[in-house]
C-alpha cells in the first residue's frame, strides 16, 4: 500500500453546487499533478504489482477429530476498571470494620493498594488490628480523622500479604501423627518491625486528640434505639 | 380546662409536618375554618392547614397581613428568637438536632461523659446516705 498522509488531503476540487466541481477532468489532472508522476515513471502511471507472498506452510490433518462438535467460548477482552475509592475515605480516617474477625473495630484507613482493597491499621498495641487489607464495601467510613503524615506506606503492596507457598513434603504413615507439631506458623519479626514502625507515629497523633485512643480501642455496636438509617458516621 | 393558646393573628407557631419542619411561623390570617395564611422572615407567605401547626405560647403584636418589614420588625420587637430559645420546648428542639448531628466519635464522647456524670452523682448519693444513716 501506498504510504498515508498525516493529514487528509483537502479536496482540491471545491463544489459549485452538489454533485457539480469547479473544474474539469482536464484542469483536475492538471491540479493533482499526475503529469509529474507519470513523467517520474517514465510515461506510465506507476503500478504495484502484488508481492510474491511467502509459500503456506502445509497444514496437517489434525490427529483426533472429537466426537461432537465442541463450541469454543466467545473472546473476552474486557478488562476490569480500578476500583472506585469512596469520597469520604482519605489517608487517616477512621474507619469501622463490618464483617470477619473484627467486626465492629474501629481502623486507622493508611491507603487503597492495587488491587483495589484498602490498607488499614489499628493501630495494633490499640486495638489489636495488625496491618490488614480490608475490602471496601464492608467497611463504614466515619468523618474523623487522623494525621498520618508520618507515616511511610510506600513499600506495602499486595504482594506483601500473599500467603507464602508450603513446600508439599511426602508423609508416611508414622510421620501422619506427629505433623501437627509444625503446623504453628510464627509471625516473621521484619513483619512485627514493620508493624512498630507505622504505628510509632500513628500512636503520637492519636494520643494528640483526648479520648481518641479509648475510641479506637472501643467496638462499634447498635445499641437499642439506634436508626442506622438516621446514624450520621 | 379551658383553652391557653388561641389561634390569631400574631400567634407564633411551631411548624410539624412538610417541608418547612420544624420552622417558627406567625400566624397572618385566617383562610376559612382549616387553614391559616402563615408567614417568617424566611420563606414566601402561604397557606398551611392547622393540622400542620402547633400553637406556641409566643404571640406578637402585629395587623391582618402585614408588610413583610412590618413582620420582620415586630417579631425583633417581641424578640421571639430569643424567647423561643431559652424556654424549655425549644431547648428540647435545640438539643435533640445536636444530638442527631453527632457523628460516631461524638456519641463516644457522649457515652463517656455521661458514664462519668453519672459516677459523680452516685459518689455524692454515697455520702449523703452515709451522713443520715450515721
Amino acid at each position: 500500500m501506498a504510504a498515508k498522509r498525516k493529514t487528509p488531503v483537502k479536496t482540491r476540487n471545491p463544489d459549485l453546487i452538489r454533485g457539480v466541481g469547479k473544474y474539469s477532468r482536464s484542469k483536475m489532472y492538471h491540479k493533482r499533478g499526475l503529469w509529474a508522476i507519470k513523467a517520474k515513471n517514465g510515461g506510465v502511471f506507476p503500478r504495484h504489482d502484488p508481492q510474491p507472498k511467502a509459500p503456506a506452510a502445509v497444514e496437517k490433518p489434525p490427529k483426533f477429530y472429537p466426537a461432537e462438535d465442541v463450541k469454543k467460548p466467545l473472546l473476552n477482552k474486557r478488562k476490569p476498571k480500578p476500583t472506585k475509592l469512596r469520597a469520604s475515605i482519605t489517608p487517616g480516617t477512621v474507619l469501622i470494620l463490618l464483617a470477619g474477625r473484627f467486626m465492629g473495630k474501629r481502623v486507622i484507613f493508611l491507603k487503597q493498594l492495587s488491587s483495589g482493597l484498602l490498607l488499614v491499621t489499628g493501630p495494633f498495641k490499640i486495638n489489636g488490628v495488625p496491618l490488614r487489607r480490608v475490602n471496601q464495601s464492608y467497611v463504614i467510613a466515619t468523618s474523623t480523622k487522623v494525621d498520618v503524615s508520618g507515616v511511610n506506606v510506600e513499600k506495602f503492596d499486595d504482594k506483601y500479604f500473599t500467603k507464602e507457598v508450603q513446600k508439599k513434603t511426602k508423609k508416611s504413615e508414622g510421620e501422619f501423627f506427629e505433623a501437627e507439631k509444625e503446623d504453628k506458623k510464627k509471625l516473621p519479626e521484619d513483619k512485627k518491625e514493620d508493624q512498630k514502625a507505622v504505628d510509632a507515629s500513628l500512636l503520637k497523633s492519636i494520643e494528640g486528640v483526648p479520648d481518641l485512643k479509648a475510641y479506637l480501642a472501643a467496638r462499634f455496636s447498635l445499641k437499642s434505639g439506634m436508626k442506622p438509617h438516621e446514624l450520621v458516621f | 380546662m379551658p383553652f391557653k393558646r388561641y389561634v390569631e393573628i400574631g400567634r407564633v407557631a411551631l411548624v410539624n409536618y412538610g417541608k418547612d419542619h420544624g420552622k417558627l411561623v406567625v400566624i397572618v390570617d385566617v383562610v376559612d375554618q382549616n387553614r391559616a395564611l402563615v408567614d417568617a422572615p424566611d420563606m414566601v407567605r402561604s397557606q398551611m392547614n392547622f393540622k400542620r401547626l402547633t400553637l406556641t405560647d409566643i404571640k406578637i403584636d402585629i395587623n391582618k397581613v402585614p408588610k413583610k418589614k412590618t413582620l420582620i420588625d415586630a417579631m425583633e420587637k417581641a424578640d421571639v428568637k430569643n424567647k423561643w430559645e431559652n424556654s424549655s420546648w425549644g431547648r428540647k428542639l435545640i438539643v435533640q438536632k445536636r444530638r442527631a448531628s453527632l457523628d460516631d466519635f461524638g456519641r463516644f464522647k457522649l457515652m463517656l461523659a455521661k458514664i462519668k456524670k453519672a459516677g459523680i452523682v452516685r459518689q455524692e448519693l454515697a455520702k449523703l446516705k452515709k451522713e443520715t444513716s450515721a
